[in-house]
């Protein structure tokens, strides 16, 4: 059972890849990398059940808050193209507000 | 009894699977990036709420439940916010849904 989610989840991973690496716009990659963080903790817990070692889920638990981290620091970035600043209102200034 | 949880856990494991290939298929097929985000959230929660639902029912009772209870809210909390910052930053940065730019009359 375990073997053939983790078959299914490797799957899902390749045919993601390919939406990230065909992507047109930036948000396609990014929803792409989002959703590829997403099957990554899936797979690292299951695995962690297939190989009946279930301390793999404290891996699984720390990579889904990267995760998120990753994916709001990007789109941040990509939104105001600067990390400073703390919205839409301060382009430029870099000192934030 | 223990029959029972394996077979529970057999269904919602192979029904997430199914689930998230599905939801893989629609983000690389469907036409326009906020199409794509649909696809990308049935992956998000059907798939893994029901492949973390079938760990859920395997681990028994101790701390492994806990730490799948644990993920599973943290994704719940995480995938929608990510996706909601996710829609807004292409909003601003001028990516027109598909029914406006194919013309379509849509409220």
């Amino acid at each position: 059972m375990f073997a053939a989610a983790s078959l299914a989840i490797l799957v899902t991973m390749v045919l993601i890849l390919l939406r990230a690496l065909l992507g047109p716009t930036v948000y396609d990659r990014i929803l792409a990398i989002n959703s590829f963080g997403t099957k990554t903790v899936l797979i690292i817990a299951v695995f962690g059940y297939l190989t009946e070692r279930p301390d793999f889920l404290d891996i699984a638990l720390a990579y889904a808050l990267i995760n998120f981290i990753t994916v709001v620091v990007v789109l941040k970035y990509f939104e105001y193209g600067n990390l400073a600043t703390s919205g839409p209102d301060t382009p430029g200034k870099g000192s934030g507000s | 009894m223990t029959v029972l949880l394996d077979v529970l856990s057999w269904i919602a494991i192979l029904t997430g699977s199914f689930f998230a290939f599905t939801g893989a298929v629609g983000l690389l097929r469907l036409p326009d990036f906020f199409t794509r985000m649909h696809g990308a959230g049935v992956t998000d929660t059907l798939g893994a709420g029901l492949i973390l639902f079938g760990l859920f029912l395997q681990s028994g009772f101790g701390m492994a439940a806990i730490k799948v209870m644990l993920i599973f809210v943290f994704m719940m909390i995480t995938g929608p916010t990510a996706t909601h910052a996710l829609a807004k930053a292409a909003l601003h940065g001028k990516l027109k849904p598909l029914a406006e730019t194919a013309g379509g009359n849509s409220s």
